[in-house]
């Protein structure tokens, strides 16, 4: 079992290694980190703080896609989540006080954990394609997000609810420490209980899951609800580091960036077995990805093209066909490789 | 079938015919509500704005939405393989501006949009290949064309980029008149061509029927000994080439290039698939009714810009509340037939 996991997150950390040492030898100072103003500073330190909205996001999808399914309406979640906090705290009458502020991030739960039950609604009781489900969100939920904040970008001026995106506690950016807790807690959640596996056994046969007794109604429920109070906490983190919530930007495309980043990490989505490691270092290496942009001098417009070619690379070199090619590991089972994605 | 086994019939031949006429009238089902709902939308339009009921407010839906028709023909191949292509947007986006940088640079119209069907047709190929021959899922594989073909966009251009050659702009212009009031654009006809062109390979062709075939049941169709590997590098292929067509005709419509344009167009391209009553799963579908999808999408736009009332993200979430109507549609026509 070790060895599997070693070869499974082999690809991945290597990727991230290669990106690392590249901006190491191009800007001889990235690897560094220094203290100043008792917060601690560094193109690391800037790559977790930046990439924090997109590996949370990925956590939620990983279990996601661990259950064969997916999840595209996490962009309009972050969305939603960000206006209705920012909303309520421009309208509430002390607009700067820390118990406005709490109250706002509850508000932005409660939202993401509705919008959770209504994907594993949609999918676990009424049986539709995870893809078609999570669409429909996906489509009205930015109309939904601008709905509440009237079309207009809200700003807000409150300093606890600033803290959670832009903050520094015990020299660390916030944001950092909350993704290592959720990160932490969905880890012990679904690696030291049955769940991680009970998940898996879904993903992989729900037909046979369901007849050896297992109720994957309920454990489908659970992803989606984790995916959106993720999604939701990652709204929360973005719209607090800008001091706004702006219905149509916030966390565009981020679903793709978690998808891959999922994908990157080993997990396959045609679901079963999953890596929460791997998706934390495929997040890494899709966040590092735009900072060797930087570092290489490689002008900005031509970011996403750099990011298809190694997107492609990357999952190229995951392919079983590819690999079988190169001969670096065994073929998967032809069982895994044949199966279809719901897609 | 086998859901009508319980009932009894009274002779076989009748029960045969019953079966039948049951069968083919669930698999058109989703797409007659389609047009139901749209021929619904426009009475009742009609009845709360009378300027509403006039031949050209319909001509319209067809004149402003060319290119998602031909957008939404090319993502139901796809999508009746069980497949999917969210490279779309970005590919009519990379198209308009190819289109837009050469003409600029002096090349002759027709050189131009040869060079951005075979860019367009090429990328298609390139990503079917990659699907079929690696195995890798064609989610994160379009995924992957997406982020390309938009990117190239930025590389050619951060501004936008306007198109004053005569041809294009005498396309932008002219008017067909149909009757003394009525008239359509040439963007029209070249849609609907796509259409035929469409309709007729995917229902009277060996590659259409393969198409059905692969998204009905993939191992079956091989064990026919049906050309799967080569129809599904294909599919994304036509995609592609429908997205080339697309641009252009986009470049029709707005003269000019510009790197974000036709974004989130992908998602406009599936819902329309979706509600005019394509089974995501694949097999089930009709290009026309895509059509009436694009149709009702139009119509949702025409509705709010009438009203004036009401803000433009409506739009988005109506979308969204009619995308969910439908699949709990097909839901329930999927459960009847096994």
């Amino acid at each position: 079992m070790k060895s599997i996991l070693k070869n499974r997150l082999a690809w991945p950390v290597l990727a991230l290694a290669a990106l690392l040492a590249v901006n190491q030898i191009f800007r001889g100072d990235f690897l560094s980190l220094r203290m100043q103003d008792g917060h601690l500073y560094g193109s690391i330190i800037d790559i977790m703080r930046n990439g924090a909205p997109t590996i949370l996001i990925a956590l939620g999808m990983t279990l996601v896609i661990a259950s064969r399914g997916i999840d595209l309406s996490v962009g309009a979640v972050v969305a939603i989540a960000g206006a209705a906090s920012c909303a309520y705290i421009a309208a509430s009458p002390e607009p700067a006080s820390p118990a406005t502020a709490a109250v706002a991030v509850v508000i932005a739960v409660v939202a993401g954990l509705v919008l959770g039950v209504w994907n594993g609604f949609l999918v676990s009781t009424i049986g539709v394609q995870p893809i078609i489900a999570t669409l429909v969100l996906m489509t009205a939920g930015r109309g939904i997000a601008q709905l509440i904040t009237d079309g207009q970008i809200v700003s807000v001026t409150n300093d606890s609810y600033k803290a959670i995106g832009a903050g520094y506690l015990f020299t660390l950016p916030v944001s950092i420490l909350i993704t290592a807790v959720v990160f932490v807690l969905a880890a012990v959640l679904t690696r030291r209980t049955a769940l991680g596996t009970l998940i898996e056994a879904v993903g992989i046969n729900p037909v046979a899951s369901r007849l050896a007794g297992l109720r994957a109604r309920n454990i489908i429920w659970i992803v989606y609800i984790f995916s959106a109070f993720c999604a939701a906490i990652a709204g929360l983190m973005i719209s607090s580091n800008v001091t706004a919530a702006d219905a149509n930007n916030a966390g565009l495309y981020i679903e793709m960036d978690a998808i891959l980043a999922v994908v990157i990490g080993g997990t396959s989505l045609a679901g079963g077995r999953y890596s929460l490691v791997g998706t934390v270092v495929g997040a890494f290496i899709i966040q590092t990805l735009t900072t060797t942009v930087y570092t290489l001098g490689i002008p900005p417009e031509v970011t996403l093209v750099f990011k298809a070619l190694v997107v492609i690379a990357v999952c190229l070199l995951q392919a079983p066909k590819a690999r079988t090619l190169l001969r670096n590991l065994k073929p998967a089972s032809p069982l895994r490789t044949k199966e279809k994605v719901a897609a | 079938m086998s859901s009508l086994s319980t009932v009894a019939p009274p002779t076989p031949q009748k029960a045969s015919a019953i079966r039948h006429r049951l069968r083919t009238g669930t698999r058109y089902a989703p797409t007659l509500a389609t047009l139901a709902l749209f021929i619904l939308m426009f009475v009742v339009g009609a009845g709360m704005y009378p300027s509403f009921l006039s031949g050209q407010v319909l001509l319209n839906l067809f004149i402003d939405n060319t290119f998602l028709i031909v957008l939404a023909v090319g993502m139901t191949f796809v999508i009746l393989t069980g497949g999917i292509d969210l490279s779309v947007g970005a590919v009519v986006a990379l198209s308009m501006m190819v289109t837009a940088t050469m003409l600029q640079n002096g090349w002759n119209p027709a050189t131009v949009i040869l060079a951005v069907l075979v860019i367009g047709g090429g990328l298609g190929l390139l990503m079917g290949l990659i699907i079929q021959y690696f195995d890798i899922q064609p989610f994160i594989v379009t995924l992957a064309g997406m982020f390309l073909a938009r990117g190239l966009c930025y590389v050619i251009s951060l501004e936008s980029i306007s198109v004053t050659d005569p041809f294009f702009t005498g396309m932008a212009q002219a008017r067909i008149p149909l009757s003394e009031e009525l008239f359509i654009s040439p963007g029209v006809l070249i849609a609907l061509l796509v259409i035929a062109v469409a309709f007729f390979i995917l229902h009277h062709t060996r590659f259409g029927r393969t198409v059905y075939a692969i998204g009905g049941n993939e191992h079956s169709a091989m064990l026919m000994g049906l050309a799967v590997k080569s129809t599904k590098v294909l599919v994304y292929c036509v995609s592609g080439l429908c997205s080339a067509i697309a641009g252009i005709l986009f470049s029709f419509y707005s003269l000019s290039g510009y790197s974000l344009a036709a974004q989130g167009m992908e998602l406009d391209a599936i819902a329309a698939v979706v509600i005019g009553g394509t089974l995501l799963t694949g097999g089930v579908g009709y290009v026309l009714g895509s059509v009436v999808g694009v149709l009702v999408l139009g119509i949702v736009q025409t509705f709010i810009a009438y009203d004036g009332t009401l803000s433009s993200w409506w739009t988005k979430i109506v979308i969204g509340g009619l995308l969910l109507v439908f699949i709990l549609l097909q839901r329930l026509f999927t459960r009847r037939t096994p």
